[in-house]
């Protein structure tokens, strides 16, 4: 299993960069963007931790996740937009 | 023979990794909001693909049920399809709001593509004024209609080609 730590490692430290993004974007649409890229990256790290625990109904979670993900920036683009 | 599938999984989690940490590294170093979803999204949706169908097949080989591959391929089908539709609403938002291009940026499709829109609003309503007023004249009502767009195009600035 020593592996899966480095590819965890990895995928954390691409978070860590997005992060930077997050917190410095000039506009609300950049951090926005990064949040989006950053929900992505939290479903494959979800997908290796449900090979890491040996769990398959943990890929359930992933696939809610990556659903709720995506409905949470469609509302916020909207909201940018000034649709709701 | 079932550990190569195991071996095959690895280094597709390492491509995919590799594109996640591109996608990051384009989201900081991109001087835009649209050069940086255009740099970020598509590798992001790339290596989400590796990562998930990778981590399928690492458990196959690792000896759990076939179901892996398919719950694997069922997540990553679905990123594939709503990861360019959120990118795509987002940036939508981002010009409707009227955030700027970088000053580099030399291509405004949409741009080019909404100025066309009115245009063509414009010169369809004067092609029927003049078929109303003219029924014979046509090619005068058209040669009109062809100058008054021009004369929007110059003072536009478009680039016709």
């Amino acid at each position: 299993m020593t592996p899966m730590y480095v590819y965890l490692l990895l995928i954390g430290i691409a978070v860590v960069l997005s992060m930077y993004r997050v917190f410095r974007g000039p506009t609300a649409v950049d951090r926005l963007v990064a949040v989006d890229i950053m929900t992505t990256l939290t479903v494959g790290m979800m997908v290796l931790y449900a090979l890491y625990y040996g769990r398959m109904i943990y890929l359930s979670v992933a696939l809610v996740y990556a659903v709720l993900a995506f409905a949470g920036v469609i509302a916020f683009a909207r909201y940018l937009e000034g649709g709701i | 023979m079932i550990e190569v599938l195991s071996w095959i999984g690895q280094a597709l989690i390492l491509i995919g990794t590799f594109f996640y940490f591109l996608s990051t590294l384009g989201l900081i170093r991109m001087p835009d909001v649209y050069n940086r979803m255009q740099t970020s999204t598509k590798s992001a949706t790339l290596g989400s693909l590796g990562v998930i169908i990778g981590v399928g097949l690492w458990a196959v080989g690792k000896g759990y049920s076939v179901a892996w591959i398919s719950m694997t391929v069922i997540i990553a089908a679905f990123i594939l399809l709503t990861n360019p539709i959120s990118a795509h609403v987002l940036i939508k938002a981002a010009y409707e709001k009227g955030i700027p291009l970088w000053h580099g940026s030399v291509v405004d499709k949409y741009r080019e593509f909404l100025e066309r829109e009115k245009k063509g609003e414009r010169n369809e309503e004067t092609g029927a004024k003049s078929g109303t007023e003219a029924d014979a004249g046509t090619g005068s009502g058209s040669r009109t209609g062809t100058q008054e767009g021009s004369q929007t195009g110059i003072e536009t600035g478009e680039v016709r080609t």
